[in-house]
């Protein structure tokens, strides 16, 4: 009973890396959740080097041939030509770049505007958690898409309008949850005893709190992913977000509407590129969920 | 040696309890006029069960809560009464090893990162540089009996023993005059629990601390400890030498935690 040292000595010693490889082997194991990221891999891909590697370059910018106007797909044109006679496949590759970074950028704006008020509504408590929540209530209750219409209504079409007409109406999702996450991670005793060492409001919100939240913000984050591109497709289709000539999914997918079912390559390109995307967000963010997140694993 | 190092004067804490829809609420009295006295250098335990009012009392003697009524009294200064800066200041000196060594360590940071964090904190009081800093984490392991090969580890990597060692170290880190001890080896397997307590023991030989040690295992406090408390739902019931207490308790309940106590043989300390 006197020794103190030896028992610690013989202990086996665990790799640094063991946590990490272990999660990442629990994430192969899972096929569903390697094909998803692959699949985001790929629309990354797209995303970066889309508009180099388009086989029409001038199409992109507006070019027109009005000579090739509907043909249906074949080796020069794998998805066909629209009305203007621009290549499909042309389209739809650069349209992944404006398409995820729309996306991307709500994701982003929504994750901060949401961290910030979930944090400072956890940890401040009191009054100023009532006055944060009820607006985060209050943003809820509008319908995201309904909210979105009239921002970019009220701001004109764009690229920049649309981010923030979208962003408006989704960091509530993140203000909750970074709340309760915050609400719980409080409590811990490491809080306490950070507490207890003098540490600084801040610092223990920034050095202590928000680290053990961030699982559940980036798993979020990659299942918004796909309803962000959606969202932004959407405003696009009814015709308030991106502007043709850009190409952009949404607005690929509306102007192609009308042709169908007569030319239905137009259309189909446009949501397979959105259906590849969303599902392999989905994918992706239900894999990272499964290894991140402990309370959906135990 | 006799000179009063902690003084708890007359503290009582009510919780308010949750005031419902309709306005009716009760209180909880988890602290009902609570005096006691640490002296400096001593080993002082407080003993009770579960919900007996200990783990409040420990958060009102660090201020993380404020007791309703009644001063708890550090070198003569009332805690109550310090400014931010300079309850800040003095929680160099008041430290606490929490009891759930698996909860009380951040996951997210580093062992050296852990026992750093204090003289960050303190950088002004302590006057030590990064360097330093570093060199003296690797000195506050050693003295709990880790290495250097620890330093860069994550709490995950080590045992719950272990992980109660880098408390200590963290708790050591700002120089602190006082230790609050919140049951720090009830979460830990029996054959553990000796090494951390002889750990203890070094320790305040080595450095000169005074513990306040909380503990619902009369037989720990015995080994350990010069007077203690017995605290029954909220009220202290009965404290003193720690000899006197076990040879002849004065009430029926010091009586009867006694009595209950297994027969287990403690050796002398060394």
């Amino acid at each position: 009973m006197t020794d103190t040292a030896e028992h610690i000595a013989t202990e086996p010693e665990l790799p640094k890396q063991d946590k990490l490889q272990r999660a990442l082997f629990r994430f192969r194991q899972s096929r569903l959740s390697m094909l998803g990221a692959v699949m985001v891999a790929l629309v990354v891909f797209f995303t970066a080097f889309g508009t180099l590697l388009a086989p029409f370059p001038e199409h992109i910018a507006g070019g027109v041939d009005t000579a090739a106007r509907f043909q249906p797909p074949s080796w020069a044109h794998p998805f066909g030509t629209n009305e203007l006679g621009q290549d499909v496949l042309s389209l739809v590759m650069a349209g992944t770049t404006v398409s995820v970074l729309a996306g991307l950028s709500v994701v982003l704006i929504g994750t901060v505007i949401g961290t910030l008020v979930g944090a400072i509504a956890g940890f401040a408590g009191g009054w100023i958690d009532e006055i944060l929540m009820r607006l985060t209530d209050l943003t809820l209750t509008i319908p995201g898409l309904i909210l979105a219409m009239a921002v970019a209504a009220a701001l004109g079409p764009g690229f920049t309008n649309m981010i923030i007409a979208i962003s408006l109406s989704w960091w509530p999702g993140y203000a909750r949850l970074v709340r309760g996450e915050v609400l719980a991670v409080r409590e811990e005793s490491y809080v306490n005893a950070a507490r207890a060492i003098g540490a600084s409001p801040s610092r223990i919100l920034l050095r202590h709190i928000l680290p053990n939240t961030v699982s559940p913000i980036i798993v979020k984050m990659s299942l918004d992913m796909g309803f962000a591109i959606l969202m932004v497709a959407g405003l696009g289709f009814i015709g308030i977000g991106i502007r043709p000539p850009t190409p952009e999914w949404g607005t690929l997918l509306s102007v192609s509407r009308s042709y169908m079912p007569d030319y239905w390559w137009t259309a189909m390109a446009p949501g397979m590129a959105m259906f590849f995307a969303v599902f392999g967000f989905n994918l992706l963010g239900d894999g990272l969920r499964d290894i991140l997140d402990p309370k959906a694993r135990r | 040696m006799s000179e009063i190092m902690l003084e708890i004067d007359d503290v009582s804490k009510i919780y308010a309890g949750k005031r419902g829809m309709f306005g009716r609420s009760h209180m909880v009295e988890a602290l009902k006029h609570v005096s006691l006295s640490v002296r400096r250098g001593e080993s002082f335990g407080l003993v009770g069960e579960s919900g007996s009012g200990k783990t409040t009392l420990t958060r009102s003697i660090l201020q993380l809560e404020r007791p309703t009524s009644g001063r708890v009294l550090f070198e003569g200064m009332d805690l109550g009464q310090l400014s931010t800066a300079e309850m800040r200041w003095l929680r160099a000196r008041i430290q606490i090893v929490f009891q759930d060594p698996y909860a009380s360590l951040n996951p997210r940071m580093s062992v050296h990162d852990i026992v750093t964090e204090p003289m960050l904190i303190h950088r002004e009081t302590l006057g030590l540089n990064r360097r330093q800093r570093t060199e003296r984490a690797v000195e506050l392991l050693s003295l709990v009996g880790l290495g250097a090969q620890h330093l860069y580890r994550h709490p995950h990597e080590f045992s719950g023993g272990q992980r109660q060692r880098i408390c200590i170290a963290r708790a050591l880190a700002p120089g602190p005059d006082l230790l609050v001890l919140d049951e720090p080896t009830s979460a830990l397997d029996v054959s553990v629990q000796a090494q951390v307590l002889n750990l203890l023991c070094e320790l305040q030989d080595k450095l000169g601390l005074t513990y306040f040690f909380i503990s619902h295992d009369l037989g720990v406090v015995r080994y350990l400890c010069d007077r203690l408390a017995l605290i029954y739902r909220g009220e202290i019931v009965e404290q003193g030498d720690c000899a006197s207490v076990f040879d002849a308790p004065e009430t029926e309940y010091a009586r009867a935690l006694i009595g209950a106590m297994p027969e287990v043989k403690v050796p002398p300390a060394a």
